[in-house]
Protein backbone atom coordinates (compact mmCIF):
# COMPACT_ATOMS: atom_id res chain seq x y z
CA UNK A 1 0.00 0.00 0.00
CA UNK A 2 1.41 3.33 -0.83
CA UNK A 3 1.19 6.17 1.53
CA UNK A 4 -0.96 9.02 0.01
CA UNK A 5 -1.42 11.95 2.45
CA UNK A 6 -4.66 14.10 1.40
CA UNK A 7 -3.00 16.54 -0.24
CA UNK A 8 -1.31 14.00 -2.44
CA UNK A 9 -4.85 12.72 -3.85
CA UNK A 10 -5.75 16.16 -4.22
CA UNK A 11 -2.55 17.32 -6.05
CA UNK A 12 -2.44 14.64 -8.30
CA UNK A 13 -5.97 14.76 -8.92
CA UNK A 14 -5.63 18.13 -10.21
CA UNK A 15 -3.02 17.33 -12.63
CA UNK A 16 -5.41 15.10 -13.84
CA UNK A 17 -7.90 18.00 -13.95
CA UNK A 18 -5.88 19.74 -16.24
CA UNK A 19 -6.45 17.39 -19.34
CA UNK A 20 -10.57 17.05 -18.26
CA UNK A 21 -10.34 20.45 -18.54
CA UNK A 22 -8.52 20.78 -22.03
CA UNK A 23 -10.91 17.34 -23.59
CA UNK A 24 -13.64 19.76 -22.62
CA UNK A 25 -12.37 22.60 -24.22
CA UNK A 26 -11.69 20.81 -28.12
CA UNK A 27 -14.95 18.83 -27.48
CA UNK A 28 -16.60 22.16 -27.20
CA UNK A 29 -14.97 24.46 -29.43
CA UNK A 30 -14.25 21.36 -31.91
CA UNK A 31 -18.48 20.48 -31.81
CA UNK A 32 -18.89 24.53 -31.92
CA UNK A 33 -17.83 24.49 -35.50
CA UNK A 34 -19.44 21.61 -36.94
CA UNK A 35 -22.50 22.70 -34.81
CA UNK A 36 -22.45 25.88 -36.72
CA UNK A 37 -21.91 24.17 -39.77
CA UNK A 38 -24.45 21.81 -39.59
CA UNK A 39 -27.05 25.02 -38.51
CA UNK A 40 -26.13 27.16 -41.30
CA UNK A 41 -27.07 24.19 -43.87
CA UNK A 42 -30.32 23.56 -42.31
CA UNK A 43 -31.26 27.17 -42.01
CA UNK A 44 -29.90 27.75 -45.80
CA UNK A 45 -32.55 24.97 -46.51
CA UNK A 46 -30.01 22.75 -48.13
CA UNK A 47 -32.46 19.80 -49.50
CA UNK A 48 -30.15 17.27 -47.78
CA UNK A 49 -29.35 19.00 -44.76
CA UNK A 50 -32.78 19.57 -44.22
CA UNK A 51 -33.01 15.66 -44.25
CA UNK A 52 -30.17 14.37 -42.54
CA UNK A 53 -29.22 16.73 -40.05
CA UNK A 54 -32.45 15.56 -37.80
CA UNK A 55 -31.32 12.39 -38.15
CA UNK A 56 -27.67 13.31 -37.27
CA UNK A 57 -28.93 14.80 -34.28
CA UNK A 58 -31.81 11.78 -33.35
CA UNK A 59 -28.61 9.33 -33.77
CA UNK A 60 -26.31 11.09 -30.75
CA UNK A 61 -29.49 12.49 -28.81
CA UNK A 62 -30.70 9.11 -28.85
CA UNK A 63 -27.94 6.97 -27.88
CA UNK A 64 -25.37 6.51 -24.84
CA UNK A 65 -22.52 9.20 -24.72
CA UNK A 66 -20.70 5.85 -23.94
CA UNK A 67 -21.36 3.79 -26.89
CA UNK A 68 -20.16 6.95 -29.37
CA UNK A 69 -17.15 6.59 -27.02
CA UNK A 70 -16.47 2.97 -27.96
CA UNK A 71 -17.75 3.11 -31.66
CA UNK A 72 -15.41 5.70 -32.20
CA UNK A 73 -12.61 3.96 -30.46
CA UNK A 74 -13.00 0.71 -32.30
CA UNK A 75 -14.28 2.37 -35.31
CA UNK A 76 -11.23 3.96 -36.11
CA UNK A 77 -9.23 0.57 -35.64
CA UNK A 78 -10.67 -1.06 -38.09
CA UNK A 79 -10.53 1.16 -40.65
CA UNK A 80 -6.91 0.58 -39.73
CA UNK A 81 -6.28 3.69 -37.81
CA UNK A 82 -3.79 3.19 -34.93
CA UNK A 83 -5.76 5.83 -32.31
CA UNK A 84 -5.11 6.93 -29.30
CA UNK A 85 -7.97 7.17 -26.32
CA UNK A 86 -7.41 10.76 -27.01
CA UNK A 87 -8.37 10.88 -31.06
CA UNK A 88 -11.23 8.57 -30.16
CA UNK A 89 -12.80 10.26 -27.21
CA UNK A 90 -11.83 14.45 -28.78
CA UNK A 91 -13.59 12.68 -31.81
CA UNK A 92 -16.70 11.24 -30.10
CA UNK A 93 -17.03 13.77 -27.46
CA UNK A 94 -16.85 16.91 -30.43
CA UNK A 95 -19.35 14.93 -32.66
CA UNK A 96 -21.84 14.39 -30.27
CA UNK A 97 -21.34 18.33 -28.56
CA UNK A 98 -21.93 19.32 -32.36
CA UNK A 99 -25.26 17.48 -32.79
CA UNK A 100 -26.33 18.87 -29.02
CA UNK A 101 -25.25 22.68 -30.32
CA UNK A 102 -26.64 23.03 -33.55
CA UNK A 103 -30.07 21.68 -32.11
CA UNK A 104 -30.05 24.19 -29.18
CA UNK A 105 -29.03 26.91 -31.75
CA UNK A 106 -31.76 25.53 -34.10
CA UNK A 107 -34.69 26.51 -31.31
CA UNK A 108 -32.60 29.77 -31.24
CA UNK A 109 -33.02 30.99 -34.56
CA UNK A 110 -36.54 29.57 -34.70
CA UNK A 111 -37.16 32.09 -31.88
CA UNK A 112 -36.39 34.85 -33.94
CA UNK A 113 -39.81 36.32 -34.93
CA UNK A 114 -40.59 36.22 -38.74
CA UNK A 115 -40.97 39.57 -39.22
CA UNK A 116 -37.17 39.57 -38.92
CA UNK A 117 -36.44 37.63 -42.14
CA UNK A 118 -39.05 39.16 -44.21
CA UNK A 119 -37.31 42.60 -43.20
CA UNK A 120 -34.05 41.49 -43.93
CA UNK A 121 -35.68 39.96 -47.32
CA UNK A 122 -37.10 43.49 -48.56
CA UNK A 123 -34.03 44.91 -47.94
CA UNK A 124 -32.36 42.06 -50.50
CA UNK A 125 -29.70 40.93 -48.48
CA UNK A 126 -28.12 38.21 -49.46
CA UNK A 127 -27.60 35.09 -46.82
CA UNK A 128 -24.49 35.22 -45.61
CA UNK A 129 -25.69 39.29 -44.69
CA UNK A 130 -28.84 38.09 -43.30
CA UNK A 131 -27.04 35.63 -41.05
CA UNK A 132 -24.55 38.19 -40.21
CA UNK A 133 -26.19 41.43 -39.80
CA UNK A 134 -29.93 40.18 -38.91
CA UNK A 135 -30.40 36.88 -37.52
CA UNK A 136 -27.04 36.15 -35.87
CA UNK A 137 -26.84 38.87 -33.27
CA UNK A 138 -30.31 38.16 -32.15
CA UNK A 139 -30.15 34.57 -31.78
CA UNK A 140 -26.70 34.58 -29.91
CA UNK A 141 -27.92 36.85 -27.29
CA UNK A 142 -30.60 34.20 -26.53
CA UNK A 143 -28.41 31.33 -27.48
CA UNK A 144 -25.53 32.50 -24.57
CA UNK A 145 -27.40 30.93 -21.75
CA UNK A 146 -28.10 27.14 -23.08
CA UNK A 147 -25.02 27.11 -24.69
CA UNK A 148 -23.09 28.06 -21.67
CA UNK A 149 -25.40 25.43 -19.81
CA UNK A 150 -24.48 22.58 -22.43
CA UNK A 151 -20.42 23.50 -21.74
CA UNK A 152 -21.78 21.81 -18.76
CA UNK A 153 -22.83 18.96 -20.28
CA UNK A 154 -19.78 18.61 -21.96
CA UNK A 155 -17.35 18.70 -18.69
CA UNK A 156 -19.51 15.55 -17.16
CA UNK A 157 -19.40 13.96 -20.89
CA UNK A 158 -15.71 13.39 -20.33
CA UNK A 159 -16.18 11.43 -17.54
CA UNK A 160 -16.69 8.58 -19.61
CA UNK A 161 -13.65 9.17 -21.72
CA UNK A 162 -11.93 7.37 -18.47
CA UNK A 163 -13.79 4.25 -19.56
CA UNK A 164 -11.97 3.58 -22.74
CA UNK A 165 -8.71 4.70 -20.92
CA UNK A 166 -8.38 8.17 -21.27
CA UNK A 167 -6.69 9.40 -18.30
CA UNK A 168 -8.36 12.33 -17.00
CA UNK A 169 -10.26 13.08 -13.52
CA UNK A 170 -11.96 10.27 -13.36
CA UNK A 171 -9.19 7.89 -14.62
CA UNK A 172 -7.01 9.44 -12.19
CA UNK A 173 -9.18 8.81 -9.38
CA UNK A 174 -10.14 4.94 -9.95
CA UNK A 175 -5.77 4.81 -10.77
CA UNK A 176 -5.55 6.17 -7.19
CA UNK A 177 -7.99 4.75 -5.36
CA UNK A 178 -6.31 0.85 -7.13
CA UNK A 179 -3.14 2.10 -5.24
CA UNK A 180 -4.18 3.35 -1.93
CA UNK A 181 -7.64 1.31 -1.10
CA UNK A 182 -9.29 4.92 0.04
CA UNK A 183 -12.34 5.11 -2.55
CA UNK A 184 -14.54 7.08 -0.26
CA UNK A 185 -12.36 10.14 -0.04
CA UNK A 186 -11.04 9.68 -3.50
CA UNK A 187 -14.35 9.43 -5.25
CA UNK A 188 -15.46 12.70 -3.14
CA UNK A 189 -12.26 14.63 -3.97
CA UNK A 190 -13.19 13.47 -7.41
CA UNK A 191 -16.52 14.71 -7.49
CA UNK A 192 -15.69 17.93 -5.58
CA UNK A 193 -13.37 19.05 -8.26
CA UNK A 194 -16.12 18.29 -10.83
CA UNK A 195 -18.36 20.25 -9.07
CA UNK A 196 -15.56 23.09 -8.57
CA UNK A 197 -15.50 23.02 -12.58
CA UNK A 198 -18.97 22.68 -13.13
CA UNK A 199 -21.24 25.11 -10.91
CA UNK A 200 -19.48 28.41 -11.59
CA UNK A 201 -20.40 28.04 -15.55
CA UNK A 202 -23.77 26.27 -14.39
CA UNK A 203 -24.27 29.46 -11.89
CA UNK A 204 -23.00 31.77 -14.89
CA UNK A 205 -25.47 30.33 -17.37
CA UNK A 206 -28.35 31.27 -14.94
CA UNK A 207 -26.82 34.46 -14.20
CA UNK A 208 -26.73 35.22 -18.37
CA UNK A 209 -31.14 34.09 -18.55
CA UNK A 210 -31.89 35.41 -15.52
CA UNK A 211 -30.32 39.24 -17.36
CA UNK A 212 -32.14 38.22 -20.59
CA UNK A 213 -35.67 37.90 -18.99
CA UNK A 214 -35.62 40.89 -17.32
CA UNK A 215 -34.62 42.98 -20.30
CA UNK A 216 -37.65 41.52 -22.02
CA UNK B 1 -9.65 -3.39 -43.23
CA UNK B 2 -11.37 -5.66 -42.00
CA UNK B 3 -14.81 -6.87 -42.80
CA UNK B 4 -18.28 -6.45 -40.99
CA UNK B 5 -19.53 -9.81 -39.58
CA UNK B 6 -22.79 -8.85 -37.82
CA UNK B 7 -23.85 -12.48 -38.15
CA UNK B 8 -20.94 -13.41 -35.29
CA UNK B 9 -23.01 -11.10 -33.03
CA UNK B 10 -26.54 -11.54 -33.82
CA UNK B 11 -26.15 -14.96 -32.83
CA UNK B 12 -26.15 -13.89 -29.46
CA UNK B 13 -29.80 -12.32 -29.42
CA UNK B 14 -31.00 -13.73 -26.45
CA UNK B 15 -27.74 -11.85 -23.86
CA UNK B 16 -28.61 -8.77 -25.96
CA UNK B 17 -32.43 -9.10 -25.35
CA UNK B 18 -31.34 -9.87 -21.25
CA UNK B 19 -29.24 -6.66 -21.48
CA UNK B 20 -31.96 -4.69 -22.79
CA UNK B 21 -34.42 -5.79 -20.59
CA UNK B 22 -32.07 -5.24 -17.74
CA UNK B 23 -31.91 -1.90 -18.69
CA UNK B 24 -35.33 -1.32 -19.21
CA UNK B 25 -36.38 -2.79 -15.56
CA UNK B 26 -33.50 -0.87 -13.91
CA UNK B 27 -34.87 2.69 -15.74
CA UNK B 28 -38.74 1.73 -14.92
CA UNK B 29 -37.25 1.93 -11.38
CA UNK B 30 -35.12 4.69 -11.36
CA UNK B 31 -38.30 6.19 -12.68
CA UNK B 32 -40.71 5.64 -10.33
CA UNK B 33 -38.22 6.46 -7.32
CA UNK B 34 -36.72 9.35 -8.99
CA UNK B 35 -39.97 10.72 -9.62
CA UNK B 36 -41.27 10.03 -6.00
CA UNK B 37 -37.86 11.37 -4.74
CA UNK B 38 -38.19 14.51 -7.41
CA UNK B 39 -42.00 15.51 -6.32
CA UNK B 40 -40.86 15.35 -2.78
CA UNK B 41 -37.62 17.73 -3.45
CA UNK B 42 -39.79 19.80 -5.50
CA UNK B 43 -42.21 20.59 -3.06
CA UNK B 44 -39.24 21.05 -0.44
CA UNK B 45 -37.77 23.93 -2.92
CA UNK B 46 -40.70 25.40 -3.87
CA UNK B 47 -42.90 24.95 -0.52
CA UNK B 48 -40.78 23.59 2.23
CA UNK B 49 -39.11 25.37 5.23
CA UNK B 50 -36.33 27.54 4.47
CA UNK B 51 -33.40 25.12 5.95
CA UNK B 52 -35.01 22.06 4.21
CA UNK B 53 -35.17 23.72 0.84
CA UNK B 54 -31.89 25.03 1.18
CA UNK B 55 -30.25 21.32 2.18
CA UNK B 56 -32.23 19.79 -0.99
CA UNK B 57 -30.94 22.71 -2.91
CA UNK B 58 -27.72 21.67 -1.91
CA UNK B 59 -28.84 18.31 -3.20
CA UNK B 60 -29.77 19.30 -6.29
CA UNK B 61 -26.45 21.26 -7.39
CA UNK B 62 -23.98 18.78 -6.07
CA UNK B 63 -25.77 16.05 -8.28
CA UNK B 64 -26.44 18.04 -11.23
CA UNK B 65 -22.59 19.25 -11.29
CA UNK B 66 -20.71 16.03 -11.17
CA UNK B 67 -20.91 13.01 -13.96
CA UNK B 68 -22.76 10.10 -13.02
CA UNK B 69 -20.26 8.01 -13.20
CA UNK B 70 -18.30 9.40 -10.76
CA UNK B 71 -22.15 9.16 -8.38
CA UNK B 72 -21.81 5.72 -9.71
CA UNK B 73 -18.36 5.21 -8.60
CA UNK B 74 -19.05 6.65 -5.35
CA UNK B 75 -22.06 4.67 -4.74
CA UNK B 76 -20.23 1.37 -5.42
CA UNK B 77 -17.14 1.40 -4.53
CA UNK B 78 -16.67 4.50 -1.90
CA UNK B 79 -19.51 3.60 0.38
CA UNK B 80 -18.53 0.00 1.24
CA UNK B 81 -15.89 1.60 3.29
CA UNK B 82 -18.38 3.27 5.45
CA UNK B 83 -19.95 -0.22 6.00
CA UNK B 84 -22.58 -0.17 3.36
CA UNK B 85 -22.33 -2.14 1.28
CA UNK B 86 -24.45 -2.86 -2.60
CA UNK B 87 -24.59 -5.59 -4.81
CA UNK B 88 -24.11 -4.01 -8.92
CA UNK B 89 -27.52 -3.72 -9.57
CA UNK B 90 -28.65 -2.13 -6.08
CA UNK B 91 -25.75 0.43 -6.33
CA UNK B 92 -26.86 1.20 -9.55
CA UNK B 93 -30.71 1.84 -8.84
CA UNK B 94 -29.78 3.40 -6.26
CA UNK B 95 -26.87 5.78 -8.45
CA UNK B 96 -29.54 6.56 -10.98
CA UNK B 97 -32.83 7.16 -8.40
CA UNK B 98 -30.69 10.13 -6.49
CA UNK B 99 -29.63 11.25 -10.11
CA UNK B 100 -32.89 11.71 -11.14
CA UNK B 101 -34.39 12.85 -8.26
CA UNK B 102 -32.38 16.19 -8.62
CA UNK B 103 -33.19 16.61 -12.20
CA UNK B 104 -36.87 16.07 -11.84
CA UNK B 105 -36.64 18.32 -8.95
CA UNK B 106 -35.76 20.91 -10.82
CA UNK B 107 -38.72 20.38 -13.50
CA UNK B 108 -41.10 19.73 -10.55
CA UNK B 109 -40.43 22.99 -8.96
CA UNK B 110 -40.89 24.54 -12.34
CA UNK B 111 -44.18 23.31 -13.24
CA UNK B 112 -45.20 24.54 -9.35
CA UNK B 113 -43.83 27.96 -9.54
CA UNK B 114 -45.83 27.85 -12.71
CA UNK B 115 -49.07 27.77 -10.75
CA UNK B 116 -51.28 30.82 -10.88
CA UNK B 117 -51.99 32.09 -7.72
CA UNK B 118 -55.75 32.44 -7.90
CA UNK B 119 -55.74 28.42 -7.75
CA UNK B 120 -54.17 27.92 -4.75
CA UNK B 121 -56.30 30.61 -3.48
CA UNK B 122 -59.23 28.99 -4.63
CA UNK B 123 -58.04 25.97 -3.03
CA UNK B 124 -58.01 27.66 0.30
CA UNK B 125 -61.15 29.29 0.15
CA UNK B 126 -62.87 25.87 0.02
CA UNK B 127 -60.82 24.89 3.61
CA UNK B 128 -58.97 22.30 1.85
CA UNK B 129 -55.75 21.89 3.68
CA UNK B 130 -51.49 22.40 2.74
CA UNK B 131 -51.61 19.13 1.93
CA UNK B 132 -54.91 18.98 0.09
CA UNK B 133 -54.17 21.59 -1.93
CA UNK B 134 -50.52 20.14 -3.10
CA UNK B 135 -51.67 17.53 -3.90
CA UNK B 136 -54.90 18.06 -5.72
CA UNK B 137 -54.58 20.82 -6.78
CA UNK B 138 -51.03 22.52 -7.42
CA UNK B 139 -49.05 18.85 -8.37
CA UNK B 140 -51.37 17.38 -10.95
CA UNK B 141 -51.48 20.24 -13.64
CA UNK B 142 -47.61 20.58 -12.79
CA UNK B 143 -46.70 17.43 -13.66
CA UNK B 144 -48.39 17.89 -16.50
CA UNK B 145 -46.57 20.87 -17.97
CA UNK B 146 -43.53 19.85 -17.21
CA UNK B 147 -43.97 16.12 -18.60
CA UNK B 148 -42.52 16.47 -22.13
CA UNK B 149 -39.25 17.26 -20.23
CA UNK B 150 -39.79 15.20 -17.35
CA UNK B 151 -40.08 12.60 -20.47
CA UNK B 152 -36.51 13.94 -21.64
CA UNK B 153 -35.02 13.23 -18.54
CA UNK B 154 -35.47 9.43 -17.93
CA UNK B 155 -34.71 8.79 -21.60
CA UNK B 156 -31.46 10.77 -20.77
CA UNK B 157 -30.89 8.64 -17.35
CA UNK B 158 -31.55 5.01 -19.51
CA UNK B 159 -29.16 5.99 -21.86
CA UNK B 160 -27.43 7.09 -18.57
CA UNK B 161 -27.75 3.67 -17.35
CA UNK B 162 -25.07 1.75 -19.63
CA UNK B 163 -22.47 3.24 -17.34
CA UNK B 164 -23.77 1.02 -14.98
CA UNK B 165 -22.18 -2.01 -17.10
CA UNK B 166 -18.81 -0.67 -15.63
CA UNK B 167 -19.70 -2.00 -12.31
CA UNK B 168 -20.47 -5.48 -13.71
CA UNK B 169 -24.24 -4.96 -13.80
CA UNK B 170 -25.53 -7.20 -16.60
CA UNK B 171 -27.50 -4.75 -18.82
CA UNK B 172 -27.45 -4.18 -22.59
CA UNK B 173 -23.86 -2.63 -22.67
CA UNK B 174 -22.69 -4.70 -20.60
CA UNK B 175 -23.95 -8.30 -23.01
CA UNK B 176 -22.22 -6.12 -25.83
CA UNK B 177 -18.65 -6.02 -23.67
CA UNK B 178 -19.32 -9.47 -22.80
CA UNK B 179 -19.95 -10.56 -26.40
CA UNK B 180 -16.86 -8.80 -28.06
CA UNK B 181 -14.52 -10.57 -25.46
CA UNK B 182 -15.85 -13.65 -27.01
CA UNK B 183 -15.56 -13.07 -30.52
CA UNK B 184 -13.57 -10.21 -30.61
CA UNK B 185 -16.02 -8.59 -32.96
CA UNK B 186 -16.39 -4.82 -31.16
CA UNK B 187 -17.51 -2.43 -33.71
CA UNK B 188 -20.44 -5.03 -34.96
CA UNK B 189 -20.81 -5.41 -30.82
CA UNK B 190 -21.35 -1.69 -30.20
CA UNK B 191 -22.98 -0.99 -33.38
CA UNK B 192 -25.76 -3.31 -32.39
CA UNK B 193 -26.18 -2.39 -28.87
CA UNK B 194 -26.08 0.72 -29.62
CA UNK B 195 -29.13 0.45 -32.79
CA UNK B 196 -31.22 -1.25 -29.67
CA UNK B 197 -30.54 1.33 -26.97
CA UNK B 198 -32.04 3.98 -30.16
CA UNK B 199 -34.88 1.97 -30.65
CA UNK B 200 -35.19 2.10 -26.95
CA UNK B 201 -34.92 5.63 -26.47
CA UNK B 202 -37.67 6.49 -29.27
CA UNK B 203 -40.09 3.71 -27.67
CA UNK B 204 -39.72 5.12 -24.22
CA UNK B 205 -40.26 8.88 -25.17
CA UNK B 206 -43.03 8.00 -27.64
CA UNK B 207 -44.67 5.74 -24.69
CA UNK B 208 -43.88 7.58 -21.93
CA UNK B 209 -44.85 11.17 -24.31
CA UNK B 210 -48.63 8.93 -25.09
CA UNK B 211 -48.89 7.62 -21.46
CA UNK B 212 -49.36 11.32 -20.20
CA UNK B 213 -51.37 12.38 -22.12
CA UNK B 214 -53.94 9.51 -22.51
CA UNK B 215 -54.06 8.25 -18.60
CA UNK B 216 -52.50 11.01 -16.81
CA UNK B 217 -52.42 14.37 -17.76
CA UNK B 218 -55.35 14.10 -20.81
CA UNK B 219 -58.37 15.88 -20.92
Amino acid sequence: MVDFSLWDIFRNLMLAARWTVLLSLIAFVGGGVVGLGLLLARVAKWPWAEKYVPCYVQLFQGTPLLMQLFLAYFGLAMLGLDVSAWVAAALALTLYSSAFLAEIWRGCVAAIPKGQWEAADSLALNFGEKMRHVIGPQAMRVALAPTVGFLVQVIKGTALASVIGFIELTKAGTMISNATFQPFKIYACVALLYFALCWPISAWSRAIERKLRRVH
Amino acid sequence: MSHLDFAAVLVQWPALLRGALVTLLLTAIATAGGLVLGVACGWARAWGPKPLAAAVGVYVELIRNTPFIVQLFFVFFGLPSLGVKFTPEIASVLAMVINLGAYAAEIVRAGIEGTPRGQIEAARSLAMNEWQVFLRVVLPPALGRVWPAMVSQIVIVMLGSAVCGQIATAELSYQANLIQSRNFRAFEAFIVATAIYLLMSIGLRHGLNWAGRRFVFGR
